[in-house]
């Protein structure tokens, strides 16, 4: 547990508290909007990062697990009240197991064949959602309002779900962290490197994948459900948006693939890129195109991220910047 | 159980499947030669559907256009590979999948400014002809001649000529086949021109066929993806056979279940296929 005793790990948790702290010092709700959906991504994308930065498995579809815990936790709210940080936990819960059965057989998987198949079990499971009328079937769940008067109104559970957001967050670049510099951690990098060699040094790569990937479905599980929980109304399609997935994936690479920093970094820069294009009246039509052209460039040219580049760039910072 | 009603969405279905088989081919041709999962194919897909669009619209017999998807095809693919694929050709899927999808996102993107999202139509008058209970579209039937003959004058340039045998030979053994002289630069090149014209046929022949929007292709990718596994990565006669299970499978079980389950069975049928037959159903090569 030395890792408890590095400053940099505590700088980082500090930064990201202050950040989050900003809008409500400032009792700027459109800022906490913004923060909300910052920290959201970064949830995902760290997740993402866990059992693709550091395993080297590329989770295609790992939207599927912030579906399902949105559902489960969304449910579990309507109808039976439970407070909704409960919910989301047991949303995580479900998210971890079902990760867990599905991880044994589909990490057996390499490469190309095991990113199709998470696109599979995602799109799987939102045709069965689509369909599944207990809970809504196409057109989904949504709240009654008086779902909120247990917390004091609408306006008011909107600024507990930031908070549960926030800690989310914190608790999801925890874990990034000590995985990373862990024995655990080691062994998942000598997976990514060579899963052979892992192997005969004594890794046992089928039971550290699964343990990964179960760990890696908790967190955007939660995530979903707090956003759902928010947004008060859950959908097949928005809960199960391959698009997301792949957003999060380009916020890994920009930020830094198998860094802890970088799919922070990542979350920001790109969600306030798309603001930006997105708000500018000359550049909105062609946000898509220049967010295209942009991971191109990063994709060819600066393959190891922001942070991996400064690591790269500046031999003094690595052994603190993670 | 009416049969004629069985035998009428079978034939339906296999008309269709013929259709997704030369949508898949552009897929798996592709990963066959060169490993990459070309995430662009959906926007290559819905390209073909626009050009026949608005080359109707200009008052060119769209079967005619077809002509002019296949060039352009070609062209389109080429200058991905060189633009976005060249580079990263040796690198990890992760980075292959990342550039393809970054030249999703250009075209989307493009094509959204340029045509909007709104749904979109040919309006196209073909004869249909009729047996029994069994009416067969005009359109569907010129479709499926046009995927046939596709599908044939693929085969034999893969398999008689020089060209076509460089590219298999690069498919099997890249460095091999740089011993033997083939510059498999230009080999890579052209079969991603292939594997995009592929799509941008069928996106076309799909255009006579049904209303399409800009984002059709997303859709139209997932199945293509299906359609592949089944028949195994990298193997163009498989994604034919898949095609035609796919088209099957959504025409007749739609007798017996909600059209919308349909999509709940195929996923879960690839991600069987890919766990515990991950060679496709044809297996090995």
């Amino acid at each position: 547990m030395h890792t408890l005793k590095s400053p940099f790990f505590w700088i980082v948790l500090i930064v990201l508290s202050a950040l989050a702290a900003l809008p409500v010092l400032t009792n700027s709700t459109a800022m906490r909007e913004d923060m909300f959906l910052i920290l959201m991504l970064m949830i995902l994308a760290s997740s993402i990062n866990i059992i693709m930065g550091y395993t080297g498995y590329v989770s295609f579809g790992h939207i599927v697990f912030f579906g399902l815990g949105g559902y489960v936790a969304f449910f579990l709210t309507r109808e039976f009240q439970v407070h909704f940080v409960l919910a989301a936990l047991v949303g995580g819960i479900c998210a971890s197991t079902i990760a867990f059965l599905i991880g044994l057989p589909v990490l057996r998987l390499r490469g190309a064949y095991f990113a199709l198949a998470t696109i599979g079990i995602n799109e799987a499971f939102r045709a069965f959602f689509t369909n599944f009328e207990p809970w809504g079937g196409s057109v989904g769940m949504f709240f009654n309002i008086a779902v909120y008067d247990a917390y004091g109104g609408a306006k008011n559970a909107g600024q507990l779900a930031y908070y549960a957001m926030v800690g989310l967050a914190l608790v999801t670049v925890a874990t990034s962290f000590l995985i990373k510099k862990s024995r655990f951690g080691l062994g998942l990098m000598a997976i990514r490197e060579d899963q052979d060699a892992a192997m005969v040094l004594g890794v046992h790569p089928a039971r550290y994948k699964v343990i990964t990937y179960t760990i890696s479905a908790f967190f955007p599980a939660m995530a979903g459900a707090i956003f759902f929980f928010k947004n008060g109304l859950i959908e097949p399609g928005p809960a199960f948006e391959l698009h997301r997935s792949i957003e999060a994936l380009v916020m890994v690479m920009l930020g830094g693939y198998g860094t802890v920093t970088g799919p922070i970094v990542g979350a920001i820069v790109y969600e306030r890129l798309r603001g930006f294009l997105i708000t500018d009246p000359t550049l909105s039509n062609a946000h898509l195109v220049i967010a295209g052209v942009m991971l191109l460039l990063i994709v060819l040219f600066m393959t190891a991220g922001v942070v991996g580049w400064v690591r790269q760039r500046v031999p003094a910072l690595r052994r603190y910047l993670e | 159980m009416n049969l004629e009603g069985l035998l009428a969405s079978s034939i339906d279905g296999l008309m269709l499947g013929f259709v997704f088989g030369l949508m898949a081919m552009g897929l798996t041709l592709i990963f066959g030669v060169m490993k990459v999962i070309n995430l662009g194919h959906g926007p290559f897909i819905v390209m073909g559907m626009f050009a026949i669009l608005v080359m109707s619209q200009l008052g060119i017999n769209p079967y005619l256009g077809l002509v002019v998807v296949i060039v352009m095809g070609l062209v389109t693919g080429a200058i991905v590979y060189f633009v976005a694929v060249h580079r990263v050709i040796n690198a990890p899927e992760l980075t292959t999948l990342l550039a393809t999808f970054s030249v999703n996102m250009m075209l989307i993107g493009a094509l959204t400014i340029i045509f909007s999202t709104s749904p979109r139509g040919l309006d196209l008058e073909l004869p249909s002809f009729r047996a029994g209970a069994v009416t067969v579209l005009g359109t569907r039937l010129v479709a499926v001649l046009v995927a046939i003959a596709v599908t044939v004058i693929l085969y034999w340039f893969l398999y008689r000529t020089r060209i076509g045998k460089s590219i298999r030979a690069v498919a099997n053994n890249r460095d091999a086949a740089e011993l033997m002289g083939i510059n498999s630069t230009w080999v890579l090149a052209l079969s991603f021109g292939i594997g995009t014209m592929l799509a941008m046929v069928s996106g076309g022949l799909l255009a006579t066929l049904f209303s399409f929007t800009v984002l059709s292709g997303a859709g139209l990718e997932t199945k293509s993806f299906v359609i592949v596994v089944l028949g195994g990565l990298g193997n163009p006669t498989g994604a034919l056979l898949g095609g035609i299970i796919i088209g099957l499978l959504e025409s007749v079980t739609t007798i017996f279940v909600p059209v919308s389950w349909v999509p709940v069975f195929e996923f879960v049928i690839f991600v069987l296929i890919l766990l515990f037959r991950p060679t496709g159903l044809l297996g090995a090569r």
